[in-house]
């Protein structure tokens, strides 16, 4: 059964919560103040943009440097294919989010925030600005709406804030980070739009309430989109805890018979089925265990479809979506995408395969934002899942002289 | 005449200063490298492998010659604030 | 007297020597653009020779233009060294000599201090280097006396020659940053007009 926080309320087929209905049900935000950022330590809100990073930490990181000017970004980018929870949420509770974009601003002590939404998001964009349209005078005076460019890494947090200062949505090397100086050169809150509705209840009733939501020792619920081969994909609401064939049961069951399970989105990693099933989902305790949550996509690969050609399809779109800033990532990226798309034309070179093997490790930590990094993390994740299949396939072609 | 690193951070404290990259800016000129062949090597592309950790006093007027060399001033010495990233591999010190 | 023909050869010996660093110079710098290596000049030899042939440049005009400005015959004050067109002597050329040694300055100065001031802005100005060397060669040929000797000359068509050379090869050969096209293409992508 699903657990609803975020969805509670109206369903998905009545649109947007207006502000009217969305205040009656909830009530009007509480004010945003320190106090609040304890409360989100103890309720062990992790980010929800992929980093899982707890929320209360970021937010004093930029509290205690604030003197009242820091910046709030709410970041609607979701430029992950596979993700759909970040605008389906800002198209049916975008009063969430921007009471927890505001009740942020009010915590850290910022004196802007910015609602930085996805430009190919067109129903969220909409509802967003409506919503916000619907807000007293004095919040509407103090947030501006921004059109994210619809790019892969437009949604890193570096990128965010450069788009603000110039313009052009291209990370940046870090240091300075954005909580020590970002907009402006000020103090800058990058957070994801799911992080801040969660907040935004939290702020209501309490971290007690949320950790109840959760399972075992995880808390709150958690966005997830599952896609590939299950009968009713979209985007679900579960508790945090819950197991991938729970999650996968909600979403109608898996048509077919999986052969995999793709966890995180393009900047996640394949888990094969037999070991998916049992897989508990609860992002903080995923991200211990040095794997991750990222953004919540659940995607089932069927046995039937070949997984060397998506792979090889997937680290195409991410080499492509290279800013071609730092040369490892963009020159590393094609040469893997390049060998891979060989080996699952089955027209693999000699070298191909230990060539994938040594060009990650030489592209890991080599560029300025974690780009590469993810796209190596997947590409390793299918060199191990998918082993059996890479090594017939590189071989395939028959040994030549190189 | 001679120009000193650019430190971020302070004044270098020159057992626990190491190189800082901005891989944005790097655009593969390779002067680095030949200066400072001890810790910088070349990748597959012509782009700086730069091993971590501090800079010892012995090669701290390498360290300095890199940086200066460096056309886009992609390169730095930094004060080593925590404890330094395990090596990625395939990076060679020699 | 004797006083007087040294300097009037100093300063014409000097600025002789300076136009043909400074030649040396420009293609130096034409070749770094360009990343030129083989196997036994590496590229700091090339950026290194640069930077050293440049500051030795600025030592030869410096000799040049003081023994210029203390020479009897020529009654320049050292006004007519820093202010372009303000001399009795040879009003224009020398003009032109002032302004192509106040551009090396400014390229010289901010070269020296290019940490400080951020790449792009030393860039913006390192550009006047195309300016300033034109400027100084028909300097020479205006004011120098010895303009039309043959040896000067010839010294004058090498110069010219391999200035010009390098920078056509700079005007038609790509540029080595293998990241150039892909990195504008993306920026162009990602880039909006942002109303702050």
């Amino acid at each position: 059964m699903t657990t609803l926080s975020l969805f509670s309320g109206p369903p998905s087929s009545a649109g947007a919560e207006s502000f009217r209905d969305h205040a009656k049900r909830l009530g009007h935000r509480p004010p945003g103040d320190r106090a609040l950022i304890d409360t989100l330590d103890r309720s062990g809100l992790v980010g929800r943009g992929g980093a899982s990073f707890p929320v209360g930490v970021k937010w004093r990181s930029v509290e205690s440097r604030s003197r009242g000017v820091a910046v709030v970004i709410a970041n609607g980018a979701e430029g992950e294919p596979l993700s759909r929870k970040d605008r389906t949420l800002m198209a049916l509770r975008p009063h969430l989010v921007i009471d927890g974009a505001l009740l942020a601003a009010d915590a850290v002590g910022a004196s802007r925030t910015l609602l930085y939404i996805g430009e190919a998001h067109g129903a969220a964009a909409v509802a967003m600005a409506r919503a916000l349209g619907e807000r007293p005078p004095a919040e509407l005076a103090r947030t501006t709406l921004l059109g994210a460019p619809p790019s892969y890494v437009a949604g890193e947090e570096t990128a965010a804030v450069n788009f603000v200062n110039t313009g052009v949505a291209a990370p940046l090397a870090v240091p300075p980070r954005p909580f020590e100086r970002g907009v402006d050169g000020r103090p800058t809150l990058v957070q994801n739009v799911e992080s801040l509705a969660h907040a935004a209840l939290i702020a209501r009733f309490g971290d007690a309430w949320f950790q109840s939501l959760g399972r075992h020792h995880a808390t709150g619920t958690i966005l997830l989109t599952v896609s590939g081969a299950v009968t009713k994909p979209g985007v679900i609401e579960v508790a945090s805890g819950c197991s991938v064939d729970e999650v996968l049961a909600l979403a109608g069951g898996v048509s077919g018979k999986a052969r995999a399970v793709l966890l995180g989105g393009y900047f996640g990693g394949w888990i094969s089925a037999d070991h998916a099933g049992s897989m508990v989902l609860d992002p903080k305790g995923l991200r211990a265990a040095g794997g991750s949550l990222g953004c919540g996509v659940v995607s089932v690969l069927d046995e039937t479809a070949d997984p060397l050609d998506v792979s090889a399809r997937i680290l195409q779109h991410l080499a492509n979506e290279s800013a071609a800033q730092c040369g490892p990532c963009f020159f590393g990226l094609r040469s893997l995408s390049a060998a891979t798309t060989r080996i699952a034309s089955r027209q693999a070179d000699h070298g191909d395969l230990p060539q994938l093997h040594r060009w990650s490790a030489m592209v890991k930590g080599r560029g300025a934002c974690r780009h590469p990094d993810g796209a190596v993390a997947f590409l390793e994740s299918a060199l191990k899942v998918f082993e059996p299949e890479f090594s017939a396939a590189a071989g395939a072609r028959g040994r030549r002289a190189s | 005449m001679r120009q000193p690193g650019r430190v971020v951070g302070g004044p270098p404290d020159v057992a626990q200063t190491e190189l800082w990259i901005d891989r944005t800016k790097c655009d593969g000129s390779r002067l680095c490298a030949e200066l400072f062949p001890e810790r910088i090597s070349l990748d597959d592309w012509g782009y700086p492998i730069i091993s971590p950790g501090p800079i010892p006093a012995s090669l701290m007027a390498h360290a300095e010659k890199a940086v200066d060399s460096c056309p886009v001033l992609a390169l730095a010495l930094r004060r080593v604030e925590r404890k330094p990233p395990p090596p990625p591999p395939g990076a060679k010190a020699r | 007297m004797l006083n007087d023909t040294v300097l009037w050869y100093t300063t014409r010996g000097a600025g002789a020597v300076s136009l043909v660093l400074l030649s040396a110079v420009v293609v130096l710098g034409v070749l770094s653009s360009l990343r030129f290596e083989v196997a036994s000049w590496p590229r700091f030899l090339t950026t290194g020779l640069h930077r050293n042939i440049a500051l030795t440049a600025v030592v030869f005009l410096a000799l040049h233009i003081v023994t210029a400005v203390v020479d009897p015959f020529t009654h320049l004050g050292w006004l007519a060294a820093v202010v372009p067109f303000s001399s009795y002597y040879r009003t224009f050329w020398l003009g032109l000599g002032v302004i192509a040694i106040e551009l090396l300055i400014a390229i010289t100065v901010t070269s020296l201090v290019r940490a400080m001031i951020g790449h792009s802005a030393w860039r913006a100005i390192h550009w006047l280097s195309y300016g300033s060397w034109p400027i100084a060669v028909v300097h020479s040929f205006g004011t120098g006396t010895d303009a039309w000797s043959a040896w000067m000359l010839v010294i004058d068509v090498i110069c010219i020659v391999a200035v010009v050379g390098a920078a056509a090869a700079r005007l038609i050969l790509r540029s080595p940053d293998a990241l150039a096209t892909d990195r504008a293409r993306f920026r162009e992508r990602v880039s909006r007009k942002v109303v702050k």
